[in-house]
């Protein structure tokens, strides 16, 4: 074994997570894994292996749904975000979410950006303008709707829309992107944009995103994670494991296969 | 016969039974406007009764009327509303729902008049309203419940789940969510449902019968604990309690009646249709 | 939030306003939603309220007259008589006299406007029917006692204010509910039912009479059931149309045209009368008490009916 660095305290530890839906569906199955911080991570698999489910419970957006059985631990900064005390509102604004089709609010392309901030008791007009041009900005949207920010958020094409969407998560300056196939209904220059802007994000989050296909995977992936069926068949950094997977089944996945 | 011909006389068959319900209902409502017609004008609006209610207008009836329909919307509005958003954004599937929707469906089939006893019981007596618009509107307001409940329910349920999702992924709390996410889309729905209940309510005699109407009263009423005396029991009195009555003056006030209640319902038809039109998503 | 002694960093949160302003935030959220339960409960106590006040103000009638005399065939308060029985054959009469009418009705023109009329008449038609829902139960009743009862009366009839009368009024005034609900349930059929009978070679008429009807059934009797909810419930309409005589109707051929009077409309003729406290008063809260578990049966079962045939559609998941 050859001298590696330490790695960094993770985000997020994940530590045998399980999770069963009201119909007995067991989604996740003995997940452990860390996601080191500032750094893109990536979740990968075919369809129903959990990825969703996973995602949604690391900002308790899960809660929504009824009749739930779930064990384990997820840490974020070292705490559980499942005890009881937690302030989820807190939680989800620390651990933002960009979903898998564009969802824009009914209302205007400021009022989505500004949402969350005033929803969190944020009242200072001049820090919420900053806000805005802010993550704008950073989602690299700036430009295109700098001089219509009053205009419905309807109005802007599919791809605007998404970074409309991740901007309005940066806006509340989280520590934690989440990113559910955020360019599954975008176009190849839109997902190109997207995936720019993504690299230049991590830079400052820790983000974690469900790839639209392995080559995106391969393409903007730190480390990686493979889920099949619920359960973790392996984690690594992206160099070693998209060239040279342990696992049979992965390298099956990521040769198309199957999947 | 063959099958074709068989199809063809059924489906003409269906066809004529509808003709059936449909043509009574234009009957009725031409029927009203034709006789009513002549006799509603400014005056018969605006004049209280004369002359033991055979000549004059409808005033203190109207007025009556459009006051009640106030208050059973103060009484309505909040439980019903408020009820509407528990059953559809916090009501869990447990025994406490299922009795809360129970008592839904049951409060709308009591009958009209049964409300009118527990209004008389309840308002009228226990709480020592006597007959008066408070005692009424309450009555009114109760009945009107259900109707309420249920429109706004399914209003609010047909806003997207994925606001609720984005809203409370941006840190939003429940209610912030159903208060600037929820409710502002359900808003034309909700509406819709309180100008049907209020009409409704508009048009009952029987829960009035013993809470708040008068017979004759020859001047309006000072406060909420004074009797009043409202359109549709008017047309009760005068088509039915006084002898020698103008059949003008009969349909003309239940023209108006017709008139009052049928706009409600258009109009809460009207804004429903309207703001669907609106909608961005 | 507590953390694990070890890692116990947890850096400060750049967004979260001063926590006071937090904390009274909280405190109003809750009692915003302690108020919204409270309404949601509330319609269970209104009900339970109703049933109590009901029972109190009937009590003297339960308890004073004889069980024997309330199931008796008079119903002459003037001579503390105060057999029910009249007035129940009364509403049957008039609700079942309904029901007939109605029942087929409405099922018909529910299988036109939802399987047959072309979307451009349906649009016509179902507000023409959300109308006549409209419709005050006062003027119905005022149209019948002056168009309809002359009518009547030449079919035969001593008097056009008779049980028929009072069905006539009553089946429109069900119609709705009943074309409603079973256009509904027509609706909630599966299209792949209909395309497999259609597909072997059904005819239109065919398909709905074997195929759709039979697969709607359940919200068929639902609909039937409420209608007749409604209609035995209804008052002021039939008060005026009836003729109000409280004698059990003579059976035969003349049924329908024999004036009736129903338990709603005895209420409500006589309330006004009666000496507060009195046992006439306290037995026309009697009747509002049949009339009450009569109503909440109908709607128990046909709730019961509604959760088993599916319950209220799911809301879509992002």
């Amino acid at each position: 074994m050859t001298a590696v660095p330490p790695p960094p305290a993770p985000a997020i530890a994940i530590r045998q997570l399980f999770f069963t839906y009201a119909d007995g569906t067991e989604a996740l199955r003995d997940i452990s894994v860390d996601i080191a911080p500032r750094q893109l991570f990536v979740l990968f698999g075919p369809a129903r292996a959990g990825k969703t489910t996973l995602l949604r419970l690391l900002n308790r957006l899960s809660d929504l749904i009824g009749g739930t059985r779930q064990q384990g631990h997820v840490r974020f900064n070292g705490a559980d975000i499942f005890e009881r005390g937690v302030d989820v509102t807190d939680l989800r604004r620390r651990i933002g979410m960009v979903f898998a089709m564009p969802t824009p609010l009914p209302g205007s392309i400021r009022s989505n950006l500004t949402f969350g901030l005033r929803m969190a008791g944020m009242r200072d007009a001049a820090a919420l303008e900053a806000r805005v041009e802010q993550s704008l900005r950073q989602a690299a949207l700036w430009d295109e709707v700098k001089d219509r920010l009053e205009s419905s958020a309807f109005a802007l094409s599919g791809g605007q829309q998404q970074r409309l969407c991740l901007a309005r998560s940066l806006a509340l300056e989280p520590e934690v992107i989440i990113l559910d196939n955020p360019t599954s209904g975008l176009d190849p220059l839109s997902t190109a944009a997207v995936e720019e802007s993504l690299d230049a994000l991590k830079q400052r989050y820790t983000i974690i995103m469900v790839p639209h296909s392995v080559q995106q995977a391969a393409r903007v992936a730190d480390s990686a994670a493979f889920l099949l069926d619920g359960e973790l068949v392996e984690a690594g950094p992206a160099r070693e494991l998209f060239v040279n997977p342990r696992h049979k089944r992965t390298e099956d996945y990521i040769s198309g296969r199957f999947g | 016969m063959t099958r074709q011909q068989s199809h063809t006389l059924a489906v003409r068959a269906i066809t004529a039974v509808s003709v059936l319900v449909i043509v009574p209902i234009l009957l009725v409502i031409g029927y009203v406007v034709a006789h009513g017609i002549g006799t509603v004008d400014w005056t018969f609006l605006t004049q209280p009764p004369r002359d033991g209610m055979r000549a004059g207008g409808i005033m203190p009836a109207l007025l009556g009327t459009l006051v009640l329909a106030a208050g059973t919307a103060v009484v309505t509005l909040p439980a019903g509303i408020g009820a509407a958003i528990f059953l559809a954004e916090y009501a869990g599937d447990n025994r406490m729902t299922r009795a809360v929707r129970l008592a839904i469906v049951n409060l709308a089939g009591i009958p009209s008049i049964v409300y009118g006893l527990f209004g008389l019981g309840a308002f009228v007596l226990f709480l020592r309203f006597g007959t008066s618009i408070v005692a009424g509107a309450l009555t009114l307001g109760i009945m009107t419940l259900p109707v309420v409940i249920s429109t706004a329910e399914e209003a609010i349920r047909a806003v997207p789940d994925q606001f609720r999702t984005v809203s409370l992924s941006l840190g939003a709390t429940r209610w912030q969510t159903i208060r600037h996410h929820v409710l502002p889309h359900a808003l034309p729905g909700i509406l819709t449902g309180i100008i049907l209940g209020l009409g409704r309510a508009a048009g009952e005699t029987a829960p009035i019968l013993f809470t708040v109407a008068a017979f004759y009263l020859p001047e309006l009423p000072r406060s909420i604990f004074d009797q009043t005396m409202a359109l549709p029991y008017h047309l009760y009195v005068i088509s039915t309690q006084v002898p020698g009555m103008p059949l003008g003056m009969q349909y003309g006030t239940a023209l108006v009646l017709l008139l009052l209640v049928l706009s409600m319902t258009l109009s809460a038809t009207l804004i429903r249709t309207r703001m669907r039109r609106r909608r961005e998503w | 939030m507590t953390a694990t002694p070890a890692e116990s960093a947890v850096p400060p949160e750049p967004t979260a306003p001063p926590r006071a302003a937090r904390s009274s935030r909280l405190l109003a959220e809750r009692v915003i939603e302690a108020a919204i339960a409270l309404a949601g409960v509330s319609t269970v106590v209104i009900v339970a309220l109703i049933f109590l006040f009901l029972l109190r103000e009937s009590t003297a009638a339960f308890l004073d007259v004889p069980l024997r005399q309330l199931m008796g065939t008079r119903w002459y308060p003037i001579e503390g008589l105060f057999g029910f029985l009249p007035l129940i054959a009364g509403s049957l009469v008039v609700t079942i006299g309904a029901v007939v009418i109605a029942v087929p009705l409405g099922l018909i023109t529910a299988i036109y406007l939802g399987e047959i009329a072309p979307p451009s008449q349906r649009e016509v038609l179902k507000p023409i029917i959300e109308v006549l829902a409209g419709i005050p139960s006062i003027v119905l009743g005022f149209v019948g006692w002056v168009a309809l009862a002359p009518l009547v009366q030449q079919l035969g009839a001593t008097t056009g204010l008779t049980a028929l009368t009072g069905s006539l009024i009553l089946a429109y005034m069900a119609l709705p509910t009943i074309i409603s609900i079973s256009e509904d349930a027509l609706y909630a059929v599966p299209k792949a039912y209909r395309d497999g009978a259609l597909a072997i070679g059904a005819t239109q008429w065919q398909t709905i009479w074997r195929v759709v009807l039979p697969a709607a059934r359940s919200g068929i009797v639902i609909a039937v059931m409420l209608g007749i909810g409604r209609a035995i419930g209804e008052t002021m309409a039939v008060m005026m149309v009836t003729g109000n005589a409280a004698n059990i109707p003579a059976l035969g051929p003349g049924l329908f045209l024999q004036p009736v009077r129903t338990m709603t409309a005895t209420i409500a003729a006589e309330m006004g009368e009666v000496q507060r406290g009195s046992l006439h008063y306290s037995t026309l809260f009697a009747i509002g008490v049949v009339l009450f578990v009569i109503t909440f049966g109908i709607n128990y079962v046909a709730g019961r009916l509604i959760g088993a045939s599916g319950g209220p559609r799911r809301r879509g998941q992002l």
